[in-house]
């Protein structure tokens, strides 16, 4: 109940910052409009919209990082928080309250994403529904790294980090631009460790109705998330009795 | 009068710095009680404390019977506070900022409602009460603040610095709304200005660091120091050593 009218309360304060909204849900339809006005003029097929769009779906979710991560870190600057740690929520009241309404917000990007991907040439199948619905999962990881940002770090520190450090990651590390078998070695090896690759293999699978070849990548996509949202919780909570 | 916080040897210490030192003070139940004292006598981390916002390194208060220590959710349910700073949502609307603190203390719906209205109606914020919070002027967004700390009918009220950035109007309003919230609520308060601790409250405590300095009602204090005036009183008791 709590948890519920809190984030109704968050839902309040993304929305009505329509600038964030437009900029994060628009990002990524730029990024397919550009790399697809790249790939007709250029010889190879290197930005196929097919496999290209389930690489932009993901990456446009750092921005749902960029969003939790500017909630939590405002509301401890301004105070805000510091009279809510007086009231009856629990730690999971808070975390659940920030990240809930993000998730509606991660779909919408991604069905817009997948919607002008359409318009590009890209051929419609129920697969598609199926990587729409993989992007919850995915959103968690990104809405729970903006969470841990937002709880530790200053609201500028947690902007840097979320704005330029993780979009940069999420770009280079989760095969949305080039296939990381180009590299190989070392750098193909750290980027398999963490999620990112593995939610950019998972919606392409998706995407193409592979499901079986999903599979490995769902685990990944699902231990990061959960852990990443247990953690936040922790951090919280710890930050909560050291404030 | 029954004791509504009883303040056992609260001690906060940050690394080799103690900002509250062995406090013990007992406050009865609707008592309003001033805390006064310079920048970093402790006040603010006192209050926090009370109002479980911060841990104490040692010590305990137990606040209608409840520690906050060991029973900080139970606390959490009957206090309310309001913040130094002015603690409210930007984007929220002044209506919403009061239906949003009334319903995480679980009222139902109509309950809120008719509470957010009177509160609307107690602060005279009814042309505002459409705007967004972050759109008012420094003094309104301190009223309901106030506010919404106080929708939730709380036993024991936090005031830091309430009337701290205020006019002379706005404030003598708002000692109105402290003047009647007495007997009802313990209030402890946090002030800069003298004539406000001294004007409302029953009893006042002067805090230097750390520790008590002086505590007694303002007649109390003058005897003590020998002066007839609050604000010579004040003077004369910090600026001598040692502790009561």
């Amino acid at each position: 109940m709590k948890m519920t009218i809190f984030a109704k309360r968050t839902t309040k304060e993304i929305i009505r910052d329509p600038l964030a909204v437009l900029f994060g849900i628009g990002f990524p339809v730029v990024l397919l409009l550009l790399l697809s006005a790249i790939n007709r003029n250029i010889p190879n097929d290197l930005f196929n919209i097919e496999r290209l769009t389930p690489g932009v779906a993901v990456f446009g979710l750092s921005f749902m990082s960029l969003f939790s991560a500017q909630l939590i870190a405002k509301d401890r600057a301004s105070s805000f928080l510091t009279r809510l740690f007086t009231t009856p929520m629990i730690a999971a009241d808070y975390i659940l309250g920030y990240a809930l309404p993000l998730v509606p917000i991660a779909l919408a990007q991604g069905i817009v994403c997948y919607a002008v991907a359409f318009l590009l040439g890209m051929k419609f199948s129920l697969s598609i529904v199926v990587a729409l619905i993989m992007l919850i999962p995915i959103s968690f990881i990104f809405i729970g790294i903006g969470l841990l940002c937002g709880t530790v770090f200053s609201e500028k520190a947690a902007t840097a980090i979320c704005g330029a450090l993780l979009t940069n990651l999420t770009a280079w590390l989760s095969g949305t631009w080039f296939d990381l078998n180009l590299v190989g070695g070392a750098f193909k090896a750290v980027a398999y460790v963490l999620p990112f690759v593995h939610a950019v293999d998972m919606g392409k699978a998706a995407a193409i109705g592979a499901y079986a070849d999903m599979l490995p990548h769902l685990w990944w996509v699902l231990a990061y998330g959960a852990a990443l949202v247990v953690i936040a919780v922790a951090t919280f909570r710890r930050g909560m009795k050291i404030s | 009068m029954n004791s509504s916080i009883e303040i056992k040897q609260l001690t906060k210490q940050y690394g080799a710095k103690v900002a509250v030192d062995r406090i013990t003070i007992n406050i009865a139940d609707g008592e309003l009680f001033a805390l006064l004292g310079m920048n970093g006598a402790g006040k603010t981390t006192l209050i926090n404390m009370l109002s479980t916002i911060t841990q104490p390194t040692s010590g305990d208060a137990l606040l209608n019977g409840k520690s906050i220590v060991t029973e900080a959710d139970q606390v959490k349910k009957f206090i309310a506070v309001s913040p130094q700073e002015t603690a409210i949502a930007p984007n929220l609307t002044v209506r919403e900022n009061l239906e949003l603190m009334a319903g995480l203390y679980g009222f139902d719906k109509q309950t809120v409602k008719q509470k957010t209205d009177q509160m609307i109606q107690r602060f005279s914020l009814q042309p505002y009460e459409k705007s967004k919070s972050k759109t008012l002027s420094g003094g309104w967004k301190r009223k309901l603040s106030i506010a919404m700390a106080l929708i939730s009918d709380p036993k024991i009220l936090f005031l830091d610095e309430p009337t701290l950035g205020l006019d002379v109007l706005a404030r003598r309003e708002l000692w109105a709304v402290i003047e009647k919230l007495k007997e009802k609520t313990t209030i402890i308060l946090t002030t800069h200005y003298l004539e406000e601790a001294e004007s409302l409250s029953d009893r006042i405590c002067i805090m230097q660091d750390g520790r008590i300095k002086a505590i007694g009602t303002v007649s109390q204090l003058n005897e003590q120091a020998g002066t007839s005036k609050f604000e010579d009183t004040f003077i004369k008791l910090v600026e001598d050593g040692g502790q009561q």
